[in-house]
């Protein structure tokens, strides 16, 4: 399902193999954030508890949208639930490595990828 | 004096722009391109928590940001009118949109060589310096 687009950020969703694969592109930044806060706030309320963040369109990250991920995974945690990140690019991986959320998020080169490490976890 | 100094309303509709004319003096002024990516996060940090800061402190005070390359080094210096970002009472983990008071000051020290934070009669400034490669110092062609 396309969402709403803007210069900045665009953000699409849809499920594949019973897990939330959303789709990111653009910029998160503080004045971005709040959007994909909202998205991720509503997919729980919707009852999606197993989550993938798809980053590999993501030009720019900071220690906002770190936090919007970081309350995502805490809210999916809440119903037991996962939230893993699909992303290879070192610009982006590089503030994750500085702040250590990288023992703390699950990091998928690809979606299927992600997919499958998820459900051989169950 | 800076090479460039900005402006701008405390939105944070405004820290790309910050972001982009900051990375694109730095790469003017001789910054290696393998640095422009931390250059831009570091500068959209601390323009970030400035906006925050006079969000609560003094929404109708600007944020300044002076831009300057000397000595070898290139300087971004963001000047906000209020306490230092970070240290604001308010930053709470809460539903996790804000991070821990001074994660921000954290991720710019990762990212830049030389990180200084003082209280001045403008207010509170970040100051933060990367290396000017030789090649490219200022005079050189676009």
């Amino acid at each position: 399902m396309a969402l709403e687009e803007s210069v900045d950020l665009k953000l699409d969703h849809h499920n594949k193999d019973g897990i939330e694969i959303v789709d990111v592109e653009g910029e998160i930044d503080v004045y971005t954030a709040p959007r994909l806060r909202e998205l991720l706030i509503d997919l729980v309320n919707n009852g999606h508890y197993q989550l993938v963040v798809n980053m590999e369109k993501v030009e720019f990250l900071d220690s906002t949208g770190l936090g919007v991920l970081v309350g995502g995974l805490k809210r999916v945690r809440a119903h037991d639930g996962s939230l893993d990140l699909v992303c290879t690019q070192e610009r982006i991986l590089k503030i994750f490595r500085i702040t250590g959320l990288t023992k703390v998020f699950g990091i998928h080169d690809t979606v299927d990828e992600a997919i499958s490490t998820r459900k051989s976890e169950k | 004096m800076a090479t460039v100094e900005v402006t701008f309303t405390p939105l944070p509709a405004h820290v790309r722009t910050a972001r982009l004319v900051a990375t694109a003096v730095a790469r003017r002024s001789g910054v290696a391109e393998s640095l422009l990516d931390e250059v831009r996060l570091a500068v959209g940090e601390a323009c970030s928590r400035a906006v925050e800061t006079h969000a609560v402190q003094c929404p109708d005070e600007p944020v300044r940001l002076a831009l300057s390359d000397q000595a070898g080094r290139f300087e971004i210096e963001v000047i906000n009118a209020g306490k230092a970002p970070g240290l604001v009472d308010g930053g709470q983990v809460g539903d996790g949109t804000l991070m821990p008071p001074g994660f921000s000051l954290a991720v710019i020290a990762g990212l830049a060589e030389d990180v200084q934070i003082s209280e001045t009669e403008a207010g509170t400034s970040i100051k933060m310096s990367w290396p000017l490669s030789g090649s490219l110092a200022a005079g050189s062609p676009a």
